[in-house]
This record gives structure tokens, sequence and C-alpha cells, in this order.
């Protein structure tokens, strides 16, 4: 579409540049607030072209859109991606029963968010893919960029998973002698 | 088609799925040619913003060309290379009337408080965004732009979102002429909001960051003053001693809630998610400006609730304005700047990646790798020099 040019306002005009911005290019170009898009915040009527009087006509629902309880009905244009399902739907599902102004919309999608995490994984799984976690951090570039760090960070991540496991086995080792010692 | 995919926190990649379609006579596809990372993007890949799903493509800045449109669109045709400001909107509405396209009312069913944005959770309306292959673009007629001839495409992306933010910033903290700004944050928004306070006017611009990089590049880029927080003990009271024990006129937040610098906000807002964010930046701004002071925030926090210092606002007497950039209604000045030679845009872009690299391309933004400030994701398919 054509660009709705504002009306050719001139520039605050170069010989009232003050000598010590006269080396910033542009100083003072939308000194005169008539020069500024957005001035006044809210002006009518709008510039702009292609623009209906009437609200868009409604897009045909093909998949459930939880809808804001602070809206009568459902909006005429909407995104259609990743509707809610499983688990974290059934969450996403009560967040929508309060308001955007109640803590526990945000919460809740929150916990969902993180619910659905754990989906995506089994998501993968399920379609034969195990993700490359390793890839998808991006730490090749870590490697690359910040060597020291990324080094640093796989010794403790070692270290920790090395506690971890000997902790582990140690506590295997001694369950039977528990359970005998408990008869 | 590719597209990159959200898989939690920290996860992304590029993965074939479904190509977009016609889904209301007003749509277009568009193919895409560029399409950055934005700093907001990282609060999505950080999983701060709710409901994000997983599946989501992000990407709210980029370029294309229209593949194809719906019924009812006039304005565009087949072949057109448009540029797609961020917000999703229908012209229409309440706010539109008024060019609040940011504030659309009619696209976003899943909040009343927030517009619509590409490829930014199902909060702000649940479309995919720009960086695939493909994407659909509702309400064509009104949205996209078609990119004169003269305009270089990297410096068109950049008008999609991070140059008008950077703008509206300013703008917003209606600068009179030789007024003190100081700009919070040295990220790309943060760097346009700096250049753009000289076009408004500005008698002196001061940028506060602490990624040492960032500084130099703003110092370059804006000619404007530089500070590092970490070299400061008090932001306030040191903004306070720069300006004669006055305070700043217009303090900036091109931050959001993702700020570094106080540890209380870091743990309570980012770690613990008590709070929409970490609000160490608002605290400066409000903290820092003079009395009657204007404080103009654009970087984004999160829908809940945040500790600032709202009495020291009402004592001060402060004017504060916020808002989503309406991209729409700066585009034509703000082409006329880059076609005048008095801005560059396409100056901040560091890293131009394939599409297939987003992992990497997502860590290294994060991280501050290899010097980065802005990062254009190409698709495959679609050339780093598209003539136009």
């Amino acid at each position: 579409m054509e660009i709705p040019h504002l009306p050719a306002k001139p520039d605050a005009g170069d010989a009232k540049v003050p000598a010590k911005h006269a080396h910033i290019k542009g100083w003072g170009a939308d000194l005169d607030h008539a020069n500024r898009p957005a001035y006044p915040m809210e002006r009518m009527p709008a510039r702009l072209d292609g623009a209906h009087s009437h609200p868009p006509r409604q897009q045909a629902r093909s998949v459930e859109i939880l809808q804001s309880i602070e809206r009568p009905s459902i909006t005429p244009l909407f995104g259609t991606p990743n509707p809610p399902s499983g688990l974290s739907g059934m969450v996403r599902r009560v967040a929508f029963k309060y308001s955007e102004s109640d803590l526990r919309h945000w919460l809740l999608l929150l916990f969902a968010d993180r619910v659905n995490m754990v989906e995506g994984l089994g998501e993968d799984l399920k379609r034969g893919k195990i993700p490359n976690i390793f890839a998808e951090m991006g730490l090749k570039s870590e490697f690359k960029y910040n060597r020291d760090a990324a080094v640093r960070k796989v010794v403790i991540a070692s270290v920790v998973a090395g506690i971890g496991v000997l902790l582990w086995s140690n506590s295997r080792r001694h369950r039977p002698e528990r359970r005998l010692r408990r008869r | 088609m590719l597209a990159m995919n959200y898989r939690g926190p920290y996860r992304v990649r590029a993965e074939q799925k479904s190509a977009p379609y016609i889904e209301h006579p007003g749509d277009a596809i568009v193919r895409v040619n560029r399409a950055c990372i934005c700093g907001s993007d990282l609060h999505l890949y950080h999983g701060l913003v709710p409901d994000t799903r997983i599946g989501t493509t992000f990407g709210h800045e980029f370029t294309g060309v229209v593949e194809e449109v719906g019924s009812s669109v006039q304005n565009l045709k087949v072949g057109d290379q448009v540029l797609v400001p961020f917000n999703i909107f229908c012209g229409s509405c309440f706010f539109c009337q008024r060019e609040l396209y940011s504030n659309c009312h009619n696209v976003n069913a899943e909040s009343s408080a927030t517009g619509a944005i590409y490829g930014y959770s199902h909060t702000t309306g649940g479309y995919d965004g720009g960086q695939a292959e493909y994407v659909r673009v509702p309400m064509s007629d009104v949205g996209p732009t078609v990119i004169p001839a003269d305009l270089d495409l990297d410096d068109a992306v950049l008008l999609t979102d991070a140059y008008p933010t950077g703008y509206q910033a300013a703008e917003m903290g209606d600068i009179r002429e030789g007024e003190t700004v100081v700009v919070f944050g040295a990220g790309p928004v943060g760097i346009f909001a700096a250049k753009s306070a000289w076009l408004l006017g500005a008698g002196r611009v001061i940028v506060v960051d602490h990624v040492e990089y960032r500084l130099e590049f703003v110092r370059n880029f804006a000619q404007c003053e530089v500070v590092n927080f970490k070299e400061v003990d008090d932001m306030a009271l040191h903004i306070k001693k720069m300006t004669d024990w006055m305070g700043a006129d217009v303090c900036i937040d091109a931050v959001g809630g993702e700020a570094a610098g106080n540890l209380a906000q870091s743990i309570t807002g980012i770690k613990l998610k008590l709070q929409g964010g970490a609000a160490t930046v608002l605290h400066w701004c409000i903290n820092s400006v003079r009395k009657g002071g204007k404080v103009s925030i654009v970087g984004v926090y999160g829908p809940t609730f945040n500790a600032i210092p709202i009495g020291n606002a009402i004592n001060k007497g402060l004017t504060l304005r916020m808002n989503q950039a309406s991209v729409k209604r700066h585009l034509p000045r703000l082409i006329e700047h880059i076609q005048a030679g008095r801005i560059k845009p396409s100056e901040v872009i560091t890293h131009r990646m394939p599409l297939e690299e987003v992992s990497d391309a997502y860590h290294m933004f994060s991280s501050k790798l290899d010097n980065c400030i802005k990062t254009v994701l190409v698709p495959p398919r679609a050339s780093l020099s598209v003539a136009h």
C-alpha cells in the first residue's frame, strides 16, 4: 500500500542548529512538534490508507481459542497456531476463568507453560525424535565465542552430576541393610 | 516450510512445520527474506512471558515478498516487497481510529489489555511470527508497507520495530530544545532512542548500560555521553551530579523487566517471578529525573505487578508515558530520516545468520557473545542481497 505521508514540513533548519550540535546529523529535525509523527498521542482522523470504518469480517473459528473474560465475545481476528491441548491446555482453560487483573490467571498460565515444556519433550519422543538439547540451547556458539566459561560450566555440571551419581549409588548399596535393620 | 520452533526456556530450533494459509479474506501470506531477533524476544526465550506455548514461532521484525493475498485485499499484490510492523491491527476500531495501532481491540481474543504482536505468545494474540520461510499477515490492507525502491532491506527490517520504538521512546519524552535526556539501555532500542533524542532537539544525551562494547557502539553511533552503571555506586545520585544536582529532564526506560543492576529486583523479578520483571530501571528513571520531568517507558514488563517508587513520582510531579510503538504512524517520517541520511539504522546489525542456525543466534544474542547487538536471520532461499 502507499505510505500516507505527513504534510511536508521543513526541518528545524540548519541555520538554527547550535554550534555545539553541528556535528550531529539531523539535530533538531523534529524539534517542531508538527514534525513528530505520534504527536498528539491520540490523533483523529487517522492517517491510514485502506482503513475501513466498519470492523473486520469475523474469522472462522477452526480451533479452540481461549478468550479473556474481560471481552464480551471473540475478536474478529485471532491466531490459530498451537491451540490448547493436553494437561497444559486444561490448566490454561482454568486460567481463563479469571480476569487479567487476577494474579491466578497469570500464575496458572506460567505453570501451564512449564507443563507444556514437558509435553513437548514427550511429543518429540513419541515422534521418535530425541531432542538435542545441547544444540537447541545454542551451546555450540558458547564454545566458539566464550570457550573458558563454557568449559567451566561443563566441568561444574560434570562434578555436580558425578556427586549426584555417587550419592545415588551409595544409597542403593546401603538400602538392603536398612531393610534388614528394620526387620 | 522451515521455521523457528520454541521448545521451552532457552531451547529453540529450526524445524519443518506446516506453511500458513489464508484464514481470513484480509490476510496475506508473505515469504520472509529478513527476520530480526528483538531484545523482547529474549523475554519469550527466557520463559518469562505467560502463555508462550511449545511450537510457537517467534519473530515480530520481518520483511518479505507477498506470496498470496486474500479475497478482500486491495492495497497489496503478489510480488510486493513489504516491511511488516510488529503490531497486528485492524485500522477501524476505537483505538486504530486514533492512530493507537499497538492498542487495537479487534485482533487479540486472549487479552483485553494487550494488542496483537506477531510471534509473541498467546498473550498477544497467538499468531506465529516471521522467523520462518512464510508468515500469515492479517489485515494486510493496513499493516504492511511497500518498501520504497531506494530503501535498503536491512534498513527496512529495522523499521518494523526497533527504530520506531526507539523514536517513540524519545517522542513520548516530549523533548524540548536543549533538554537533558538519559536513556537506560544500550540495546538497539536504546541506541535508536538516543539518536532520536537529538532529532527532537535534545541538548545532552546520556546512555547508561553495563555492557562495554554496546556503550562504545552507542557513543559512536549517537555521539552521546555514556555511563557504565557498574562503575557507579548510586545511579540516581550519579545522574544528579552530572546534571548540576537537578536531575535529567527526560529519562527513558529502554530495558524492561530483565534489567541488571539491583540484586533484590533481579531475584524477585526474574528468578522468583514475584514481580513482572525486575523494575530496576523504572526505579532509576523515577529517581534520576528532575521534578516535573518526564519518564518514557518502552521496556517490556510482565502483566502482573512491579515494585516501583510511585510515591516519589507523585511527589516530584512526574509525567509517565508508555506504550508499545504504533509503528505504522511513524514510518513516513522515519523513512524520510533514512532517505535524508540523518540515520542509517542497519549500522546496528552485527550478525547475519541463516535461519537454520537459530539456536546459536538466540544464545549469542542472549549471552551477548561476539559483541552481538542485532541479529538478522535469513531463511533458506532468501538471498542476503535480495533486489527489489
